[in-house]
């Protein structure tokens, strides 16, 4: 059995017109220690599914296994860095860091607790503007701080729901690079929702790639054979690089059409 | 720099010098018994220039008929909170205290200050705690009804982040609708204490109780109609600095 298994989740919302089917039957596996990524257009029902394995909405049908076990609701060790971060704006860099360590290790005391604090604000390099407000940060200082707290819940899988999609073009690549820095130190294992096909690349070790709703269902998974620690420059110029867009944009395309 | 001083200083002095005019013309044509702003101020200078004086229970300085006005106004303001703050929360965080007690709420709020006076009369038997139940009864509605709002209006993203942590009910609220709902909070101690301090006239008026209110009655009575005009303008002079003060604070607490 895989870490994470995730077997024909359906989810349907009311809508004033009846119910939209936004999944229809989605199968996923993750191994630990893997970064995998989902893949499609906008609107196709990535952030439902994020919802779904963070057990903040409950499925219509279908099941979520993380190591065995039945998600039946939201929890620490199944960690979310939100489209929108979701700071808590009335909180420093540190309080809202501080919240995630405090509620996953209430057991320690505070002086641990506090370095703990300190270790994933300085993964992040926010020391210095540990003391500031969410809104005195840049876009992509917000992120990062959002990143942070994911991974302050030390939680078994992170879900990252189009992280960077918020931030401007020349962050994004700093902030993408800065992720494979932490993922190759850490090795936790993460699920990145995106709309970024050369995003997917750099980042995952397998990619999903989502039909558009309603609906959306996976595809079958394809393995990025790029080699780790992974370069940005000159990847578009490796066969692994091109044989996995191609799978991908094919995948894609064919779906659409297929609509 | 100069454009920002006639602006802030010279047309707000030439909108009251208009308002000092349109007073002279109607003090000497259409209402003789009108006391001319001149006349007002002669009349009144001792109680402006002493403000602390006192010749006897209702013939006190405008500064301490001010302060026993706002200590009234404090004592119901206070008790406003206390109660509406809770009720607010409460409101906003169930649905079934919501559905008992906002119907009531919605019931209540449009009594005038007037009708529960008497109440309170009846119910303390003493006109200073009956003049606190009713400032506190009528100020308090904003503080319910903001409070209630702002807790509705949490974004799901925070209380999602909550969720995801497992925070406990308690760390819930402390941590998260508390602050969240702070801003709306003071908007409504904001509102409130603008409305206890206009209670406060009416709830002095008809208790006969030393106090700005209670003095611009007694004059009325006495004739002395331009100790009416100071009042007036000692209420009104007090309202607004009481505003902006709560304005600096509801300031502090806003997030963007």
């Amino acid at each position: 059995m895989a870490y994470l298994e995730v077997r024909g989740l359906r989810k349907s919302y009311g809508t004033r017109s009846g119910p939209t089917a936004v999944l229809g039957g989605v199968d996923l596996t993750l191994e630990e220690g893997e970064l995998a990524a989902v893949v499609g257009y906008s609107g196709s029902g990535k952030t439902t599914l994020v919802s779904l394995i963070a057990g903040l909405i409950a499925p219509d049908r279908g099941e979520i296994l993380l190591e065995g076990v039945p998600v039946t609701g939201p929890g620490p060790e199944r960690g979310v860095v939100f489209q929108q971060y979701s700071l808590l704006p009335w909180l420093s860099v540190r309080g809202n860091v501080a919240l995630a360590v405090d509620a996953v290790n209430s057991g320690l005391p505070a002086s641990e607790r506090r370095r703990i604090t300190d270790e994933f604000i300085a993964l992040v390099n926010l020391t210095p503007a540990a003391w500031k407000r969410p809104r005195q940060l840049s876009g992509g200082m917000r992120q990062r701080v959002a990143v942070a707290r994911g991974l302050a819940m030390r939680p078994k899988l992170l879900l990252m729901d189009e992280p960077f999609s918020a931030v401007d073009a020349l962050t994004r690549a700093t902030l993408q690079d800065e992720l494979l820095r932490i993922w190759g130190e850490r090795r936790s294992t993460v699920m990145l929702i995106t709309n970024d096909v050369d995003e997917a690349i750099l980042l995952a070790d397998r990619i999903y790639p989502m039909t558009p709703g309603p609906d959306a269902v996976l595809g079958p998974a394809i393995e990025v054979g790029l080699p780790r620690p992974r370069q940005r420059r000159h990847m578009s110029l490796e066969p692994a690089y091109q044989k996995a867009r191609q799978a991908l944009v094919e995948f894609l395309r064919a779906a659409r059409t297929a609509r | 720099m100069r454009i920002d001083i006639s602006q802030q200083v010279i047309l707000p002095l030439l909108g009251a010098a208009c308002v000092l005019v349109i007073w002279s013309i109607v003090s000497v044509s259409v209402a003789p018994d009108l006391p001319s702003p001149g006349r007002t101020w002669r009349e009144s200078q001792r109680y402006v220039l002493e403000p602390f004086f006192k010749d006897g229970e209702m013939n006190q300085g405008i500064g301490r008929l001010a302060f026993y006005s706002l200590v009234r106004v404090g004592k119901g303001f206070a008790l406003a909170l206390a109660i509406g703050t809770p009720i607010g929360f409460l409101l906003g965080l169930s649905r079934r205290f919501h559905q008992s007690f906002d119907p009531i709420v919605q019931f209540m709020r449009p009594i005038s200050p007037l009708a529960w006076l008497p109440l309170g009369l009846v119910i303390f038997q003493k006109s200073e705690p009956a003049a606190i139940f009713t400032i506190a009864l009528c100020a308090m509605w904003p503080t319910v009804i903001n409070t209630a709002v702002g807790v509705r209006s949490i974004s799901p993203d925070y209380l999602n982040v909550g969720r995801v942590l497992k925070l406990s009910r308690f760390k819930t609220l402390t941590r998260i609708v508390i602050p969240a709902t702070l801003p709306y909070v003071f908007t409504g101690y904001r509102l409130s204490l603008g409305l206890a301090w206009l209670v406060i006239v009416a709830a002095e008026m008809l208790t006969g109780t030393p106090g700005v209110g209670g003095f611009l009655w007694q004059e009325y009575n006495s004739l002395v109609y331009s100790h009416i005009i100071l009042s007036v303008i000692t209420i009104g002079a007090i309202g607004f600095v009481l505003d902006r003060l709560m304005g600096l604070v509801e300031a502090r607490v806003r997030i963007d």
